[in-house]
């Protein structure tokens, strides 16, 4: 650790590589922790309790359903919002970020108060087509997507407006309309931001806690999340809730990491 | 630096001589307190508590403050496994107060309890209906008829527990749509009108009484709930720690904890 090694070996400025390193050390000691602390004798028999499989499988499902609902309605906000000059923007795209700042559970009571049963838009739901959210796995997939969405936006929207126009401007003077501007020329270009924005999107709905027991409540095999499961498991059980935290990090981080070799390359 | 710390030391001595003035002012009208909370007792007291005392504790904690000048008690409630796992975890604490014994068993097992835990009330379960019981419900039988939608709390808190128990009393076979994390997100789920009815604690309804009925059922007799309430191994803050458990059993104390709904142990 003498300068003289660091300089010749890596030339990596001493005040950007402590406090880099120091940074690494925080986020990693907590799942240390949990990787010490977990129950590996009894580890296989937890793993085979039927309420892990199921928490574990409605919450790949809805994280995915909630990105699928992000990226719909989401990267046609981040255009409008990157290419698209209009009277409010800045409202509308500090607007976009509400949800990022909100508290979850807020966003739970927010989301009750509009699709509730006694909600503005969810009491006509109710009474018109007999659809009530709370308390169903749509749900869920709604209180994640309103979490998750802001995201996506904001990566998309970053992604958009570092990119040269000149592209769409030569596309628009061959003739091609914005639709087909948007699909043949745009969306190419910020394919790494799209896929950077979706991974953060689905990884941020698939932690979500707060919305989900608010908006949705906890049924196993309907709205309990593995997050729930790991929240209600603490309640008697640490050692059920570490396992259940580590099989959810162990299955999120290998596909996150799958698909980023796949989508970088 | 100096300076200013100065003055916020004066403030302090201010604060401390407006207190201990209003304490003198309180105490000369009931002294109810009882002996027990005369010996000089002072500094901060911290009290852990299920989140059903909510609002007698802090009607206590007031009375409390009153009667021993120099004390000032600060509360964190929640639900009670959430509070024992913080415990047995080394959050730092003077008292827990729980809503079963079971969860208080698991502080008092790690060796994290000071003597025996002490039961200072008991609580009974209702059901809790948006206010004037629309949809007719009368007992626990109501509760599964088709449309009824019912929150309970989930199996790994006291609520929970209790409600399986006196569900099971009355031979009730219940699927509720939700199974909240504590007592408090059952009631609300009843107060938003997401569900029609939960199972609440009868002190938890009466304190929502602007927005719920709360209905004695028969079979809750089989589902009381003792409340034990134990000062912590390493309470910074012992001999107030102590003092506050003794003031649970005083007159003043009864009278908020009776006027709550909770019965005498």
């Amino acid at each position: 650790m003498t300068p003289t090694r660091r300089q010749t070996r890596a030339r990596v400025p001493l005040p950007l590589l402590l406090p880099a390193g120091l940074g690494l050390v925080f986020l990693v000691l907590p799942l240390v922790g949990l990787v010490v602390r977990a129950p590996w004798t009894t580890l296989p028999e937890r793993l085979t309790e039927p309420g892990v499989l199921t928490a574990l499988r409605l919450s790949l499902l809805t994280a995915t359903l909630a990105t699928v609902l992000c990226l719909l309605l989401g990267v046609p906000l981040a255009w409008l919002l990157a290419r698209i000059t209009f009277p409010g923007r800045r409202l509308v795209r500090a607007l976009v970020t509400v949800p990022l700042v909100l508290p979850p559970v807020v966003g739970g009571v927010a989301l009750l108060l509009v699709f509730g049963r006694r909600g503005l838009v969810g009491s006509w739901l109710d009474s018109t087509f007999g659809i009530s959210l709370p308390f169903t796995t749509a749900g869920v997939v709604v209180a994640e997507a309103f979490v998750a969405m802001p995201f996506l936006v904001i990566a998309v929207e970053g992604a958009l407006r570092g990119t040269d126009t000149r592209y769409e401007e030569a596309a628009a003077t061959l003739g091609a309309g914005r639709w087909t501007t948007f699909r043949r020329v745009t969306l190419p270009l910020v394919a790494p931001g799209v896929a950077a924005g979706t991974v953060l999107c689905w990884a941020r709905a698939l932690g979500e806690f707060g919305a989900t027991i608010t908006f949705a409540g906890n049924f196993p095999g309907r709205t309990q999340t593995m997050p729930l499961a790991v929240y209600l498991a603490l309640e008697t059980d640490l050692q059920a809730a570490i396992v259940l935290s580590l099989i959810l990090l162990i299955v999120s981080v290998g596909i996150l990491a799958g698909l980023r070799d796949r989508w970088i390359a | 630096m100096r300076r200013p710390s100065s003055i916020l030391a004066a403030l302090a001595a201010a604060a401390l001589l407006l207190a201990a003035g209003c304490g003198a002012d309180a105490g000369g009208e009931p002294a109810a307190g009882g002996g027990a909370s005369s010996a000089a007792v002072s500094g901060d007291v911290t009290v852990l508590a299920a989140a059903s005392l909510t609002e007698s504790f802090k009607q206590i904690g007031k009375d409390f403050e009153a009667d021993n000048p120099g004390t000032k008690v600060t509360f964190s409630f929640a639900g009670s496994s959430a509070l024992a796992t913080q415990i047995n975890q080394g959050a730092p604490a003077d008292l827990f107060a729980a809503a079963s014994p079971a969860t208080m068993k698991t502080v008092t097992d790690a060796g994290n309890g000071d003597g025996e835990p002490v039961t200072f009330v008991k609580n009974q379960l209702v059901i809790a209906t948006a206010k004037g019981n629309p949809k007719g419900i009368s007992g626990l039988s109501d509760l599964t008829k088709p449309g009824v939608k019912v929150a309970l709390c989930a199996e790994q808190v006291p609520c929970g527990a209790a409600a399986k128990k006196a569900l099971d009393a009355a031979n009730v076979k219940l699927t509720p749509v939700t199974l909240e994390q504590d007592v408090k997100a059952a009631l609300s789920k009843v107060k938003l009108g997401e569900v029609d009815a939960a199972l609440v604690y009868r002190t938890d309804a009466k304190a929502a009484a602007a927005d719920v009925d709360g209905l004695e059922f028969p079979e809750s007799a089989d589902a009381i709930n003792d409340y034990p309430v134990v000062v912590l191994k390493d309470a910074p803050n012992k001999s107030a720690a102590q003092a506050f458990a003794g003031y649970l059993a005083s007159e003043k104390a009864k009278a908020v904890l009776t006027a709550a709904g909770f019965q005498a142990p």
